[in-house]
Formats: C-alpha cells, structure tokens, sequence
C-alpha cells in the first residue's frame, strides 16, 4: 500500500496544525495542512486522504463555545462530504480543539451512528482556567489509534475540557465501549505529585471514540510528547541514563498513536 | 431597525458561575449571596424571520448544557437583582464578531454597516442586597472605560419583560471637514494644543499632542516658510512622529557632553565594538533597525526578539492593555524583515503589592476617575497575555512577577516575542526589505474604529485626568493568527510584497511614512481604508491604533494573488494608496489633498532637546538589621514573599508547550519551582536550543544605577550560562522603564545606567540586539482627601537575553537529581547587601527614602566571565547534574529552589563558603553576582575540582534522600532544619494567599 495521506485542517485560529503535520510525516505518513477553505472550495479533495486530522488550537477564539463556530462552518460547507469520508475505511483524530469540534459537530458519540447529533459536550474546566499540564491515561477501548498502548503520558492544555454527557449518554459510551481513555494516577502525576482528572471530567474522560472505533477525540496532545525531550522529567531521566551510560531516546510516547494511524493502512 | 435578542443559559451546574459567586463575594458580600447565575446574551440589530431565529439561537447553544429564549428572559425563577454587563459603543466585541461571522455562514446573507450582533453578559443575583450594595458590586465588575451596566431588581424585571434590548452601535456625527490650525497664537495656546489637542469647531480639544513649545514653534516656522497654516492631520501627524514613543527622543537628544545621545554613544555602540572585535564570530544579523533585533541561529536561520512594554494601557483598562500588548508584540515579529513567525512569548509584570482595603486614588480631583485596585490590574493583566498568546498559538514560557508599591499608580507590563525565519527566501535576504516605487501601500487585517486614537501621544506623559478613553483597546488575537498564517505561512514565501511592518504606535500614519521612506515617498487615499463604523473624520483613520494590522509594499503584478491569499484566510486587503519618489507623505480624502509633508521635516523636523543632568541627594542609609534568632521562620518568609515565591498560578495557565518547542518548561522538576531561564529547541530538525532569560534590580537603581546595570546584565547572563548556554553566543536586550524624565536628576541615574549598559555589555561581550523605553511611568493623581499624590516607579530596567545552546542534550536544569550528590557553590560571596531582597523584607522601600542599605554588590566581569568559560566546559564534559544562578534571596533560596523541584533534601555548611563574615543572615541571603549553585555526581568529583583549577569554588554539602534541609552556621551550629514539605507549601501558597485566588 502506498504511503497513507493525512489532511490537517487549519485555519480560523487552528494552531496545532505543524506539529500534527510533523507528527504524521515523522510517523512515516505524507501530511498536508490545508486550510478549511481551500477544502470548501474542492470538498471532493477530501477523498484523496486516507486520515483527516483536526488539530488543536483555539478556533473562533472559543467564542460561542469551543469548537462550535468552527464545527458550524464545516457543518454548514461540508458535512456530506464528511459522512462520506467516514463511511469509507478512513480514520479521523480530534486533538484538544479538534475533539470538541467533532462533538460539537456530531461525529462523536454519534450513539447509533447518529452523525450530526451533538450528544456531549466539552466545558470548562471545574478550576476555572486554562491549564497546562502533563496527565497519564490509561487506554480502555480498541480504537485502532490506541493499539498496544495501555497506559501513556502526555500533555493537556486547554480552558475546555472537561467531558460532559447526560448519564444516559455516559451509560452508553460505557457500554459500548466508546470511552477510549481516562485521566488515572500515572508516572507523571506520582514524579510531580498532581491529582490525576485535570479539568473533573466525568468519570475520568480524556478520549472517546465512535461506534466503530475509528474516529478518535482527545483532550491531550500527542503531538507534544512525539520527542523524548519535549518531556517534563528528560532532564532527570537524561541524568539518571547518563549514569549508567546510556544515551537518551530520541522519540517520546505520543508518536505511537500517529504511527498506529499510519499503520492502519500498511 | 428590528432588534432581537437571544439569551443563553446554564441547565448544569455552572462552574463559571461559582467562581463568579465567589469572587463578588471577596469583595466584602461573604455569605450575601444565595445564588448567582450567568446567562450569555446576543443582541441582534437585524430583520429576521422567526425560523431563521431559531435556527441562530440553537446554533449559538450547546443542546447538552444550555437551553435558549428569543426575545424574552431564559431565566424563569424568582431573584433578586439582574446585572447586565455590555461592551461601550466601539469596543471590540470578539465574542458578537464570531457571532455574526457564524449567522452570515448560516443564513448565507452578509450583515450591512448598520446591522450587527452584539454581546453581552448578564449576571442573575439571589441574594438579600441593597440597591447601593449591587451598585457597588457592579462598579467592581466594570471597567467603565470600556463596560457598560443596566441593572433590574425582581419587579422592574418581570414588569419590564426583562432586560432592557440595547444596541452598542456606533453612532458618530463627525463633520468630515478637515480644520486648519492656525498657529499664530500665544505661547499659552501653543501649550494648550500640544497638551490638550487641537480645539476642534465644537469647542473642544481632541486629545493629547504631546507636543512641547519647542516642538511647536519649529512647526510654526515650518508652516509660516510654506505660506500656510497645517492641517488637522498635518499637525497630528507630526506629533505621532516627533512622540517620545516613536522616537525615543529623550535617548536621542544629546544629554550633558554626550553630544549623539544616549543611544548612539553606549548602546549602540557597545554593540557595534562587540561586532567588530568578534568578527567573524559575531552573532548579530539586524541590530536596533527593525521592528525585532535578530541573530544568526544556525547557517540557514535567524532568531529574532523584541521586548515592548504596555504600561499606560495596561494601567487603564489591565485585560485590554496587556492582551494588545502581548499581540502587538508579536507583530514585531511578523513585521520584521519579510515576516518571522512567532516562536515564542515572554513576558513580565511590575505589580503594586495585592492588599485588600487599600484607600482608592483618583486621576482627578474632582475624585470621579477612580484608579483600578492592584488585584483589579494584578487579575485583568494576567488575563490579558493568557487570551493573547494561548489564542494565538504562540508559546508563553518564560515569564516573571515583581511586586512593590511603586507600581501603584501604573503598572509595568513586559511582553516580548521570539520569532523565526530562514535567513534567504527565494534568493532573497530574508531582513532586508524595501518598498519600491509604485508599490500598492496594502493594508491587512482588521478594520479601523476610534479605538486608539492618541496611544502613542499619551504614553508619552504621566497619568493623568486628561488620558483619553478612546486610547484604550481590546485585542482581536484570532484575527491576527489568520493573518498571521496567511503571511508567514503562505505569502512571504511566495516573495508577493516588498516590504512589510505593522500598524502599532500611530497606526497608519506611523506605518506608512516608515515605509515611504524606504520608497521615497507615498500617496494615501483615507477614504480606501475599511472602517469599523461610518463617520471617522480623515484625521483619526490616520493615526487610529485600531488593532491587528499589518501594512505592506505590494507589487501591482502580485496583488491580486496576495489578495487571494489574504481573503482565503478570512481577512480583508485592501490598497489604500501607492509609494513614489515625490519626498512627500501626500494624503488625500475624496481626491483633495489634506496632508503634505516632506519626509524630511517628519523624520528629522523635531528639535533636539538638550537635555541637563544632575546628580541626585540618594539618602543612603546604612543598614542596621538585628541578628535573627530564628532562622527557620526568617527562610519561611523569605520564600514565601512575592518576589520569590511561586507563580505557577500564571506559568500553568500560559501555553508553553503549544509548537512543541519546550525543552526547560517554566516550571521545573518534581516540585515544579519556576526557574529562570527556559529553553526552546526552534527547529524540528535541529538539535540546537535557545536559552531565553532576564534580570531586573529596581531596588539596586535606589543606590547605584550603573552598578545596577551591572548585576542586571550578569544575571541574565549566568541565568542561561548555568542552564548549558554557550558564553561567546549570547545577546541582550534592553527595556528601560523610567519615570519622570525630564528631571535632571532622573536623567542623571538613566545615563549611569545606560553607560552601565555600555561598559558590562563590552565586557562580557555580549551585544544588544534590541530595545525600547518608556520614560514616563508617573502618576499625577489625588487621594482621597483631595490631596495631590505623585507616584513614580522605581527606574527599573529589564535585561533580557537570548543565547545559543549548541546541543539541547547538554542543557542542565535547576533540579537536584540525587541523594549523595555533592553541592558546589562556585563564585564569590560579599557582604554587601545592598538593594537586596532580604533588605526590602525589613525595610519595605517608602518612595521618597530609599532605605536600603547602601553597598551594593559589585560585578566583577572579568572574574565572572572566567567563571562561565570554564563552567561552559564542565557541562561539555557532561559533570553538572544541577545548576542554579544565584539571585533573588541569595544562596539560600536558590538552595531551597534546587531541593523543592528534585524533591530532595540537602545540607549544607556556611563555614565552608567564609569563617570570618560578620553575619550568617549575609552570607544566606547575600546576592553576590557571579555565583552558580551546582550539583554533581560524586564519581565526577575529581575532575570537576581540576577543571575549575584556581577559580573559586567550595564544596558546601550534599544532596540527600531524606525531605530535610539542614543549614550550619559558620561556626558549624545547626540553624535551619526544615521539613522540604512545609518549605513547599510556603513557596507555592505565596502567591495564590495574597491574591485571594484560593
């Protein structure tokens, strides 16, 4: 199989749209950033690509809610061709901004394949601020983006997060097995003493993915924990190899969830 | 015009509205209040039909936690009181913008120049208040220079059918007509326009000129050799250029024998020696000609950084000062050469110390304009730079607070910018840029309101009753990100302009003529320019600050593809004007020419000042400290002060690690101690890092500016050196913020500290790269009484620096990593405690009587620089495990910072750094420049001690597991033993306690 292509969407203040690029090509995939309004204008585009990306950032400057005004204008332009999309064998990832326009734009629960729905919702955080911090995840589903990961570290940085749902919607994502991970005590809340749920999502929510797994949104950011010096504690770990002399990785946790998207098409 | 309203609100519990509750109540209203809602309100002047309402309100509302009501109240429960908080007429509204940019999409149908949608907030309120008590709660949650409040009680509410439907429009009945001023008047009218503005036909000045009786009558003679008077915005114009925001007058004018000025003498030419004698290893690519200072980074790219205050603004309205602020700043990034694109975000906070019930000052005797209370300026400030720079996608990592009470009457508000950009572009030199005849003058970006008019001129004066409301703006970060990409991202590369820079101080006026003299002349057409509303007279399109703007030299060939781009990006071009070679600025409004200046008279026109210096009565006053008894509780106040305690409260809600490019995060270690240098790695494919740091001793300039200057420089320096930066590659810049400055004897300490600048920068060789000053940070006000109260901060200059670390593997972070580990003070330590932060504990500095010691520490750049090339080796070599700069609160702090973020203890002996000090509270607090706190692995013991050969240095102790540090005095007594956990919750609760934020 050919190298898979992955779009990254960027545009209306979308700003993770270069390291989820780096992320995909580093992962061995053939990333392009396009803006949403280039798509608009050639929504066909969108079938050359074998992975949709949306990454993080603050669309619309989180007016009206976040994700919602830019889940609005992919809705209003694009929304057929997006269902399109999906009912192929194709993969989609939500990063931080991008998970809370995919559910702001009903492709996630999407219970019973009910595209369009918005069924959950990501709000403020319950300490009010922004906050960025690292968090440990245990994975909980099958989602081919998370195979053969049972825990990881990565960041959060967001105003928005916490995962909320009416406890009908969260009995179903539990029973059908669409919450793909949840904020648990890990190696990073223990190296720098921190409560494990950062922002008091429900029942620990960090991920959750639809029906058939393929479409992933997630509060934190692999594309920031793709080198193993973009990590809060490589100082430490870096001194601690030096002393039994051996030289540090060059790559951290998050890149194995592009190379799992990437894989998927090998 | 049909106006509607949509009101949107909370059917989950609101965490929003419980913060809100609470903060109302630390205002003095504690168990008042019952319940409190938040319901967000959209007011639409519009025609619309009853479906398309509906089809608005249930996209402006999250169906899972909110519910909506068209044009009658959501809220249906019984309460007390109703606040509704909107924007004035003008303000920026981010929030409606987003809002009518989402209606035009769906109802695919644009909104004409009088329709609009606007938002505001309204606050529901359960609780047994007085109508005085909801006023006053009220006047606490608004900025009256940019909000507005309607308030109901219960009755009016239900009578009234709820709120009261307002329309924020903009509503100007401006004359159009273009006044000319005749200048054949008294000194004492000439004053009055250069201090008040010009008298317009109503009888009322327009604002602040900022022109003196100098300024005046040159323009004057001018105008007479012309055989006319000026024109409104002639006259304007000229004072936007000749303002000492613009160009930095007072450090241009020759001052004393210093014939070329201040800058020219010693910063400048500090930096051109460096140049020289480092030849080929100089480092400087664009030095104080750009809007950024740049340097080479690696072979294929420059790192640019400019550092700006925002201080005034800030003073005014926090959340929209420092919010523009930040992304103004980053278009000194985006304007520089052909565009580098933001990397990175620095800023840094003089505060008034936070105290509750602290009685108000007034701008105005009349005791009307009220100044905003520190935590009201502490909260909105840091707000602002979070908004700014997480909305904009730019990194925030390093930062700093500093508190004192001199900041009362304005605030100091840093914020800084890294950018990056390839060194060629398309076989060009990516900083060099040059508008040519015939250029297309395209303006980008946001559209032009009132907002801004005069910012430039006011910040060049105290505060006063007279500083306009229309000076004060609120940021549009996303509209500036979506150019942003539009022209780093995309057009820059494809070479479709010749020149570019940013709308800041002066807006157009300022943007324009600094490019036409690139061309050699311009020609404007003010009608062109896109405005926020009808009605703006020509003067104020050209000199409005509205923000988010960029203005650039296109090519008539390139224009329609730029234009392509730009509109793809959601954002307007539009040509105002073309450049010549006339040696004119000509401005036009509906074809008549009412501006025609020569390039000449607005660059070089303004009279030189000369400027007097003289040397100041300092009242220094030796010391006198009782010996402390208690040494425990004397490190527990230490560390919680604000000046040294933790602000993880800011660094945690900044963005640092969007762009992926952290690689020392602001806060370090186990315990998360904010340190003082953060490190970035620019490129994906480099291993190449940039150290990032600063240094500032508003204390030290009480005593001595040119030795604070000194310890300014070797701080920032030493920051990045201990953190793995290598000594021959790092460069700096320079903030002065000074107060008052046409005082001679202000003048005085600005020249010791700027010929401080001069002589430690060439001795450490390390050059400035980029600057800016703001001299008058000085408030004229009243007190309570009546009485007039002059506050002026303390001359406070920030060094910043920038260096180059070869191999982000080698850096070192401030953290001791493990037990048994040797602690190694390399350095000297002096007695001399000067302006030092164990001082200002005892002795909090009254403005008028500096009382803080009179020694202070002295630098020896020589010795230090040693010190550094040698330490530069042993982290080559890969044998410093932890390293720490010496600084605020001396040994013993930075001690306390390297074991709270390893999260281990120590013990260390003062016997081992001196036997024969006076004092064992100097020897711990004393902030003797040139000193490292290291720590390292006792296998590289040996050769660590033969690396540092004769240099000083001394072993005073050991890392350990056990959560404790112990201290011994010199004559080897046990005076600190301390729990490493009670040490942290001191360090971390500082902040949070005195803000009231817990």
């Amino acid at each position: 199989m050919a190298q898979p292509r992955i779009i990254v969407l960027s545009g209306y203040g979308i700003n993770c749209e270069e390291e989820t690029a780096l992320a995909f090509e580093l992962a061995g995939g053939k990333a392009e950033i396009l803006h949403i309004n280039e798509i608009i204008k050639q929504p066909k585009k969108l079938s050359q690509y074998q992975i949709l990306a949306i990454p993080g950032g603050f669309s619309y400057g989180d007016h009206t809610g976040s994700g919602n005004a830019y889940a609005w204008k992919l809705r209003n332009h694009l929304f057929d061709f997006l269902i399109q999309f999906i009912e192929k064998d194709r993969l989609v990832i939500g990063i931080c901004n991008g998970f809370q326009i995919l559910v702001n734009l009903g492709l996630l629960p999407a219970i019973n394949n009910h595209y369009g729905k918005r069924e959950a919702a990501l709000i403020h955080n319950d300490g009010g601020l922004y906050l960025d911090r690292w968090v440990d995840l245990e994975i909980k589903n099958n989602t081919p983006w998370l195979k053969g990961i049972d825990k990881i570290f990565l960041p959060i940085a967001h105003g928005e997060g916490k995962f909320y749902a009416p406890l009908k919607i969260i009995s179903h994502l539990d029973k059908k097995k669409l919450i793909a991970a949840t904020y648990v005590k890990g190696e990073i809340c223990y190296y720098q003493s921190l409560k494990p749920n950062p922002n008091g999502s429900l029942k620990d929510i960090a991920a959750i993915t639809n029906e058939n797994k393929k479409i992933l949104g997630m509060m934190p950011h692999p594309e920031r924990a793709i080198f193993f010096t973009q990590l809060p504690h490589w100082p430490y770990l870096k001194e601690k190899l030096l002393r039994v002399n051996k030289k540090i990785p060059q790559f951290g946790p998050g890149l194995k969830i592009f190379k799992n998207g990437i894989k998927y098409f090998l | 015009m049909a106006i509607h309203r949509i009101e949107i609100a909370k059917t989950i519990i609101d965490g929003q509205a419980l913060i809100k509750k609470k903060k109302i109540e630390s205002f003095g209203f504690k168990g008042k209040i019952r319940n409190l809602w938040l319901i967000d309100v959209y007011t639409l002047a519009k025609k619309i039909s009853p479906s398309a309402l509906q089809r608005i309100a249930f996209a402006l509302t999250n169906p899972i936690t909110q519910e909506y009501a068209i044009d009658k109240p959501v809220f249906k429960k019984r309460f007390d009181w109703a606040i509704e908080i909107s924007l004035l007429p003008g303000v920026t509204d981010n929030v409606g913008n987003t809002a009518k940019e989402l209606i035009e999409d769906l109802l695919k149908e644009k909104f004409n120049q009088d329709e609009g949608v606007y938002f505001s907030s309204l606050i529901i309120i359960e609780g047994s208040l007085l109508f005085d008590e909801i006023k006053k709660i009220t006047n606490q949650l608004l900025n009256p220079l940019i909000q507005t409040a309607q308030i109901k009680d219960f009755l009016h509410f239900k009578k009234e059918g709820g709120m009261t439907k307002k329309t924020p429009q903009v509503r100007l009945s401006p004359s159009k007509k273009v006044i000319t001023v005749n200048l054949d008047v008294s000194d004492e009218e000439l004053l009055k326009i250069g201090k008040e503005g010009i008298l317009d036909e109503k009888g009322k000045r327009r604002g602040p000129l900022a022109l003196d009786l100098a300024d005046l009558k040159i323009i004057r003679n001018y105008f007479k050799s012309l055989g006319r008077w000026p024109t409104d915005i002639e006259l304007e114009s000229l004072a936007q250029m000749w303002s000492e925001h613009c160009r930095h007058r007072i450090f241009n004018s020759p001052i004393d024998e210093v014939k070329q000025g201040l800058f020219k003498t010693f910063i400048e030419k500090a930096t051109n020696k460096i140049r020289k004698k480092k030849k080929k290893k100089d480092i400087c690519v664009s030095v104080f000609s750009d809007n950024s200072g740049a340097i080479e980074f690696t072979n294929r790219y420059l790192i640019t950084y400019k550092i700006e205050t925002h201080n005034t603004p800030s003073a005014l309205d926090p959340f929209g000062g420092s919010i523009t602020g930040i992304v103004g700043v980053n278009r000194d990034t985006i304007g520089f050469g052909l565009g580098a694109k933001p990397i990175a975000n620095f800023y840094g906070f003089c505060f008034p110390f936070p105290k509750k019930n602290q009685p108000p000052l007034y701008r105005d005797r009349q005791l009307k304009q009220k100044l905003l209370s520190p935590n009201q300026i502490i909260e909105g400030v840091i707000e602002g730079v979070n908004v700014g720079g997480n909305c904009s996608g730019i990194p925030t990592s390093l930062g700093f607070v500093f508190f004192d009470d001199c900041y009362r009457g304005k605030p100091l508000v840093f914020v800084g910018t890294i950018g990056l950009i390839p060194k060629r572009i398309k076989n060009r030199k990516s900083y060099l840029k040059k508008a040519q005849l015939g250029d297309w003058i395209v303006m980008i970006g946001g559209r032009v309101g009132l907002d801004g008019v005069h910012g430039a001129t006011f910040s060049s004066e105290a505060l006063n009753e007279g500083s306009p409301a229309t000076a004060v703006q609120i940021g549009d970060p996303i509209m500036q990100k979506k150019f942003s990409d539009a022209l780093v991202k995309k057009a820059r590369d494809l070479n479709l302009y010749h020149s570019i820079t940013d709308n800041g101080a002066g807006g157009l006026s300022c943007s324009v003529i600094e490019m036409a003299k690139e061309a050699g002349g311009c020609e404007v057409w003010l009608e062109k320019v896109p405005l926020k509303y009808p009605g703006l007279d020509p003067w104020q399109i050209w000199i409005s600050e509205s923000q988010e703007r960029m203005t650039l030299a296109v090519p008539k060939s390139k224009w329609l593809k730029l234009k392509t781009i730009v509109n793809e990006h959601g954002v307007e071009a539009t040509i105002i004007g073309h450049f010549t070679r006339s040696g004119h600025c000509v401005v036009r409004y509906q074809k008549k020419i009412i501006m025609d200046l020569s390039l000449d008279f607005l660059y070089h026109g303004a009279p030189q000042k000369n400027l007097q210096t003289k040397k100041p009565k300092i009242f220094i006053k030796k010391q006198n400290i009782p010996l402390p008894k208690d040494f425990n509780s004397l490190l527990l106040t230490m560390i919680s002060h604000l000046n040294i305690g933790s602000y993880q409260y800011i660094s945690q809600q900044y963005d640092h690690e969007v762009q992926g490019n952290s690689v020392i995060k602001p806060l370090q270690g186990k315990g998360r101690v904010n340190g003082d240098t953060v490190v970035i790695k620019p490129l994906s494919n480099s291993n190449k890092g940039l150290g990032l740091s600063f240094a500032l001793f508003p204390y030290a300039s009480q005593i001595d500016c040119y030795q604070m200057a000194g310890l300014s420089i070797d701080t920032a320096i030493r920051n990045l050196i201990a953190a793995g930066a290598n000594p021959e590659k790092i460069a700096l810049l320079d903030n002065f913020c000074w107060c008052d400055s046409y005082n001679p004897e202000r003048l005085y300490q600005l020249k010791q500290a700027v010929k401080g600048c001069y002589d430690f920068a060439l001795k450490y060789a390390t050059p400035f790269i980029s600057g800016k000053d703001s001299m008058f940070n000085d408030f004229n006000g009243f007190n309570q009484n009546g009485e007039a109260i002059k506050i002026s901060v303390f001359p406070t200059l920030l060094i910043s620096s920038l260096g180059i670390i070869e191999d982000i593997e080698q850096i070192v972070s401030i953290d001791f990593k493990f037990g048994g580990d040797l602690i190694y003070l390399i350095g000297e330590t002096e007695e001399k405690m000067g302006g030092s932060q164990y001082y200002q504990i005892f002795h909090p500095v009254n403005n008028q009587l500096p009382t803080l010691g009179d020694n202070l520490p002295t630098v020896d750049a020589f010795k230090n620089k040693k010190i550094y090339r040698v330490f530069h080796k042993l982290i080559n070599e890969k044998l410093i495990a932890s390293a720490i700069a010496i600084s605020k609160g001396g040994l013993a702090i930075s001690l306390l910072k390297s074991a709270m973020a390893g999260d281990k203890g120590a013990r260390i002996s003062l016997k081992e750094i001196d036997n024969q000090s006076s004092r064992d509270d100097f020897l711990l607090f004393s902030e003797s420049p040139g000193r490292i706190l290291v720590s390292i692995s006792p296998a590289n013991q040996k050769r660590f001690e033969t690396i540092l050969g004769s240099l000083p240095f001394k072993l005073i102790g050991e890392v350990f597991d056990e959560k404790k540090v112990f201290i011994d005095n010199q004559r080897g007594k046990q005076i600190i033993n301390l729990d490493l956990r009670k040490i942290k919750s001191y360090y971390q609760s500082s902040f949070k306690k005195w803000l009231n934020l817990e």
